[in-house]
């Protein structure tokens, strides 16, 4: 296998070799302090105000290449190998003149401060260039890791919608240059290991999944990192010293959706937004949640199987594929185990994972036919907050009678769990409101919530009664909650007395 | 010369984009932390202390001088001036604590390290053992520990409250607990100190009042205020949260660049700012009201407790004008209205847009909800029914009579457009119909009154060079934060000198151009400071006038300055020509402006005067929608009509409409600031503390300016001020919360939802409610 010792990767079309580097480098910190491109604003160094979003391009599987935002302040400067980080100043192109998203921006009076702007202007560009469309959910969603807290985003939202009038795509400078990008992206592609080595630490990209099982069993300790949206805040605020790291995000073998007749199979290393089509098209209210979590620059980077391996217990997708019915894959060399999820999470940030293994992917089995499925996120924030309660409900009915019932919780419990009395008080009884309320009295048995800023533990049982309410009510049609598209729904808006 | 009118563009040709649009997107705006370092620049981070309260019994710091690219700290004894930032100057408010620690996240010493991360790991390095008390944490236990207030407070009365309650028909005694609020400015705060010759330092700051921090750091440094020179070219958002609390951080620049003879840069980790930093002023006011079966108000009787934290910084201020916002627009014939300013063990609170406005008026409108809830009316009804109106009904309760009032006409206009009738009614019946997801509204004025009531603060001055290629350069003493002002300022001069926007340039604010500026805040640094440029290009403008009237040998009215040219009797030049030969005759060509604002009045101990040059007047009609199984919430349509005179650009009055709308609505809504027990802010970075997104805003957000209104007072082009009403908007989506929340209880009883309405709130007023009242039939 051919070893790298350096990274290489576009900056705004040229290309940058970079060997020895700090390899808890930020991209942030390389961008303004390493290269004084100081357009990109640190807000909040967590990944929560987008302030310092860039676009990373890289070929996906057909070859096209693809501009996703990202977090630069905790994103790993060594898992930009083989990408093309665009930033703010490449917008203008060699004509030094505003392209359309910033002369929409600018129209519509999009900007105040003119702190948040770079990374809103980033944000929108990513969401143009991706064709997204602009409709008030779209844009919305497209924003919804960037705070502003001077426009009230009005002014924002009309730019974003009035970007097609300002010019055409085909002007974009970032968008005239892809052909040519792509293939110099395609010439970087080696299939090598890389490893960035300095003051003691060590970032290891590894060639593939088979050549991430054999440095795992040389380093059992190191740790995984795939988009970083957790481990890059113990970087930032912590200011961890961190063992060895595997950068494995994008990993060859770790990225692939298959679906069979047993199941929705993933790959540990997708990202929420690779594999929120799968997801959304076999799962009920799926997609719904995807848009709910972070934002686009977190959907972009954070993994299904990092979500997992945190083994936080607020994380979204654990209870909810806990519900599924999902199993999980975890790989040691050449040796593979089969684990349900929810036998995974041992207590508090301990789970079932041996030295040297890790996650390789996930098995979701498909619905039956007789089941229903609802995963609800509670929050304080509607989008990009982290859960107060996430629940996740899977009943089968044979008739009126619940034969089987899956449910799980995060934030009700040192780790994703599930409600094992309250599946008990419904199984095999008719899925009618006495059932659920009799099961609604079973909580206590189950749960001990957590109690702190987020939520207090008598909000968070609360709560988790009425969602089994909420899921029940609407079986029976009844509407019983906010529709999952904030603006879905026709306000009295449209009620006039004339 | 001719009088040119001021302001003579129609509106649409007013709505020019801000004067940084352009490097805003494009990158280029550059903020203090993107400015080069001159070499040798040292970077400090902030010691903090881990507890609220107590004091340190053993400082070691031997980790934090020997870890690595350490060059040296700095503690109170480094200080060689005086170890005090106060606003007040009552000399209570320390840079770094001396063995008293007065809040968790106090500055105990800070470490200067070669580059920003060593600093910071560094600071970490500290070995601080306390002696701890337990800290006094909020309104309650302040009041317990008789923490009593920390300056006189203030009363405002007139009539008597007693007689009016007996006499009341009706009255209502009850509390609400209103909470506190993040700036949350998007550029954390950051200085840059370089130091100079003779003592000298030039500070970067990014700060909402340059000569506060000039004053600050001399009396800190020790020397005279002509040594230190203060620069601000713009900030990321201020908000209030930099007109005091920079200090902080420019002082300590300032002293380790003393220290150490290096240019010297903080910038504190979203973290730590949150943590040292002032808020906004959380409050529980008790109240009692008397009124009629009418809905008239006949006496109000209201305690404003609020939590200062702990030292004074502006907290005198701030509760008073949340005093004399307690009325809203309403009079009360009778009233009573007391201050309890509460010194606590908690980071000192401080301005945020309103001052404390916000809070009187949240409490007035909670009083409006009280007898709209008690006598089943629409609350507009009983808003109407109080507001202030000439000649008997018409006096403050600080005395000042509400000589401008549009506020009836606002509401009514608002009252049409948005349909609220009409939407209200539907409402009443989906409501009837639907189990889980409950509907509110609700419409709510907001009138806001305009000055400082410190008198000297209501001034403001500019400095106007023009080169002799007809170039302009253009200083005041206000500072851009996002808000547009130097963008109304230049157009202000533009229009006065009849010159394009494009030949007027501003610079960064500094206080060697403009001396002894007040803060940019109060919502006047348009009113103030576009005043003061329009003086000195008035002075200018005469001085060429006279000077052409000479050249030609015509009357000085028979010179006329328009578009780009000046018209001399028959003869028409060029500005460039004519500033070019006026330089050749030696007529000077820079001129200072100044403006104070006239007629302002405020005796503070007898509560009376006429402290407001004018008052601004607006509404909201906010549409909510409520998932009473988890207290989830959406606001679907918010119209906003607001009164900003005759608008200086349509545009940015928009903007600050908007924004203000979405922030206040934040404060009230899901921005929680969460201390633990042991007096720990644990809501200290935006992964917890919550201000809106895009998708929070209203689905629709009908915002439009009063285009008929015009200051009734002399104002700079009869406009009137924007940056704070707004916020008090966002009180109609309280009103509109608490209407879907007494839905539950068949609207029997008042919601009394105390913000922040965080849906935990909301579910816990509807379940509050479900245990008061016979719910059968009403419910699920």
């Amino acid at each position: 296998m051919d070893v790298r010792s350096a990274i290489r990767f576009y900056l705004n079309g040229d290309l940058v070799t970079l060997a020895g580097f700090p390899p808890h480098r930020t991209v942030l910190d390389f961008l303004r302090l390493d290269r004084r491109l100081t357009g990109t604003k640190e807000g909040c160094a967590e990944g929560d105000c987008g302030a310092c979003t860039v676009l990373v391009g890289r070929l996906d599987a057909g070859g096209t290449l693809r501009y996703r935002p990202i977090n630069a302040c905790i994103g790993l400067l060594a898992a930009l190998d083989g990408a093309h980080l665009v930033t703010i100043e490449h917008l203008a192109g060699a004509s030094g003149g505003l392209n359309p998203v910033q002369r929409a921006m600018v129209a519509e009076h999009g900007s105040q401060c003119g702190f948040c702007t770079p990374g809103i202007v980033m944000a929108l560009e990513a969401h143009w260039l991706g064709d997204g469309p602009t409709d008030d959910g779209a844009v919305d969603r497209a924003l919804q890791g960037n705070l502003c807290r001077c426009t009230g985003y009005a002014s924002i939202v009309r730019a974003a919608r009035a970007v097609e009038s300002h010019g055409a795509r085909q002007a974009d400078p970032v968008e005239a240059g892809t052909a040519a990008m792509a293939e110099k992206l395609a010439a970087l592609a080696d299939h090598a290991r890389v490893v960035i080595a300095a003051d003691g630490a060590r970032a290891v990209i590894p060639a593939d999944a088979d050549d991430l099982a054999a440095l795992l069993l040389e380093s059992p300790d190191a740790m995984l990192v795939a988009g970083a949206t957790d481990v890059g805040l113990s970087l930032t605020k912590a200011l961890a010293t961190l063992p060895d790291l595997l950068l494995v995000g994008g990993l060859p073998g770790l990225c692939d959706a298959t679906v069979d007749d047993g199941a929705v199979r993933l790959g540990a290393g997708m990202t929420y937004e690779a594999a929120r089509p799968v997801l959304a098209a076999h799962f009920p209210t799926l997609g719904a949640l995807l848009d709910r979590i972070g934002g686009p620059q977190v959907r972009h980077a954070g993994t299904i199987g990092g979500n997992i391996g945190n083994g936080s217990p607020i994380g979204d997708m654990p209870p909810t594929l806990i519900a599924l019915g999902t199993t999980i894959v975890l790989r040691r060399g050449d040796a593979r185990r089969t684990l349900p999820l929810d036998a995974f999470f041992l207590d508090y940030r301990r789970q079932d994972r041996r030295p040297g293994e890790f996650i390789e992917s996930i098995a979701i089995p498909h619905l039956e036919p007789d089941a229903r499925f609802a995963a609800y996120k509670v929050t304080k924030r509607r989008d990009e907050d982290i859960s107060a309660v996430m629940a996740a409900f899977r009943l089968r009915l044979d008739g009126e009678r619940i034969v089987a019932a899956r449910i799980a919780y995060g934030g009700m419990a040192a780790i994703p769990k599930r409600a094992r009395a309250v599946e008990a008080a419904l199984i095999g009884r008719p899925f009618v409101r006495d059932t659920i309320e009799a099961a609604m009295a079973r909580y206590d048995e189950d749960f001990r919530p957590l109690d702190d800023w987020r939520a207090s533990a008598g909000y968070r049982m609360t709560v988790a009664r009425n969602l089994l309410l909420r899921f029940w009510l609407e079986s029976t049609g009844a509407p019983a909650r906010l529709s999952d598209a904030h603006h879905g729904r026709v306000p009295m808006a449209e009620v006039t007395d004339g | 010369m001719a009088d040119g009118s001021t302001n003579p563009l129609a509106a649409e040709a007013r709505a020019v984009a801000h004067e940084s649009a352009h490097k805003h997107v494009a990158g280029t705006a550059e903020f203090i932390d993107d400015m080069p370092e001159p070499a040798g620049t040292l970077h400090a981070a902030f010691g903090l202390s881990a507890i609220a309260s107590g004091t340190i019994t053993a400082l070691d710091l031997s980790a934090v001088a020997a870890a690595p690219g350490v060059v040296g700290i700095v503690t109170a004894a480094d200080i060689p001036g005086r170890n005090d930032m106060s606003a007040s100057g009552s000399g209570d408010d320390p840079l770094l604590s001396t063995g008293e620690i007065r809040y968790c996240g106090q500055p105990v010493f800070a470490v200067l390290a070669t580059d920003r991360d060593a600093a910071r790991r560094a600071a970490r390095c500290a070995r601080i053992t306390y002696d701890e008390t337990l800290p006094v944490v909020d309104v309650a236990a302040a009041r317990a520990a008789g923490r009593g207030p920390s300056f006189p407070p203030l009363t405002l009365a007139r009539g008597s409250v007693e007689d009016g309650l007996a006499a009341a028909p009706l009255t209502i005694a009850g509390r609400i607990a209103i909470g506190g609020q993040e700036h949350f400015y998007l550029e954390g705060q950051v200085a840059l100190a370089v130091p100079g010759e003779d003592g000298e330092v030039l500070l970067y700051s990014a700060t909402q009042h340059p000569s506060e921090v000039q004053e600050a750091v001399a009396h800190i440094l020790g020397v005279a205020a002509h040594a230190v020179r203060v620069h601000v070219r713009r900030m990321g958002g201020g908000f209030g949260g930099k007109e005091t609390q920079p200090t902080i951080f420019a002082a300590l620049a300032a002293v380790a660049a003393r220290k150490f003879r290096r240019p010297v840069k903080i910038r504190p980790d979203r973290d730590d700012d949150m943590t040292i930093t002032g808020k906004r002023h959380d409050f529980v006011v008790d109240y009692a009201l008397g009124f009629h079966e009418d809905g008239r108000i006949e006496a109000v009787d209201a305690v404003f407790a609020a939590r200062c934290g702990h030292s004074e910084d502006l907290s005198r201020g701030v509760t008073d004008r949340a005093l004399m916002h307690a009325d809203n627009a309403y009079f009360y014939p009778h009233v009573r209205l007391r201050t309890e300013p509460l010194r606590t063990d908690t980071v000192s609170n401080t301005a945020f847009r309103g001052y404390g406005g916000p809070q009187g008026v949240v409490a007035a409108e909670r009083m409006i909800e009280e007898i709209a809830y008690a006598l089943g009316r629409d609350p507009l009804d009983i808003r109407k029914a109080n507001f202030y109106a000439a000649p008997d009904r018409n006096e403050t309760p600080y005395h000042q009579d509400v000589h401008d009032n549009i506020m009836l006409r606002i509401v009514e206009e608002l009252e049409a457009s948005s349909h609220y009738r009409a939407r209200r009614a539907a409402i009443l019946a989906e409501n009837a119909r639907s189990p889980v997801v409950k509907r509110g509204i609700g419409l709510v004025p907001v009138k806001y009154g305009i000055s400082f009531s410190k008198k000297a603060m209501n001034q403001g001055g500019a400095l106007l060079a023009v080169y002799r290629d007809g170039s302009v350069h253009l200083n005041h003493g206000g500072t851009e934060m996002g808000q547009g002002l130097n963008t109304k300022v230049a157009q202000v001069v533009a229009d006065e000198l009849g010159i394009a926007l494009a030949r007027i340039r501003l610079t960064a604010t500094a206080t060697d151009k403009v001396p002894n500026a007040s803060p940019t805040a109060g919502s006047v640094g348009a009113d103030l400071n576009a005043m003061a440029a329009q003086d000195a290009a008035r002075t200018l403008k005469a001085r060429l006038a006279a000077f052409a009237a000479e050249r030609a040998g015509v009357a000085e009215d028979a010179v006329v300055f328009e578009h780009e040219a000046v018209r001399i009797g028959a003869e028409r030049i060029g500005w460039a020509e004519l500033v070019g030969e006026a330089y050749m005759a030696r007529v000077p060509l820079s001129a200072t402006g100044f403006y104070r604002t006239p007629g302002l009045s405020w005796d503070r101990k007898a509560g009376r005067g006429s402290p407001y040059f004018y008052f601004t007047y607006g509404a909201a009609c906010a549409e909510v929608a409520v998932d009473t199984l988890t207290g989830e919430y959406a606001v679907e349509r918010v119209d906003v009509l607001q009164d900003v005179g005759r608008s200086l650009n349509p545009a940015i009055d928009r903007g600050q409409i908007e924004g203000g709308f979405i922030q206040g609505m934040g404060w009230l809504t899901t921005e929680e600031l969460w201390w633990d027990g042991k007096g720990r802010l644990r809501t200290h970075a935006p992964s917890t503390y919550k201000i809106p997104l895009a998708s929070d805003r209203p689905r629709v957000f009908e915002v439009r300016l009063a285009a008929w209104s015009e200051n009734m007072a002399p104002t700079v082009g009869r406009s009137k001020a924007v940056g704070e009403p707004p916020v008090m908007l966002a009180v109609s989506v309280l009103e509109a919360l608490g209407m879907a929340v007494a839905s539950t209880a068949d609207y029997r009883l008042p919601p009394r939802l105390d913000p922040p309405a965080t849906p935990e709130r909301v579910l816990a007023a509807i379940e509050r409610l479900r245990r008061d009242v016979d719910f059968a039939g009403v419910l699920l």
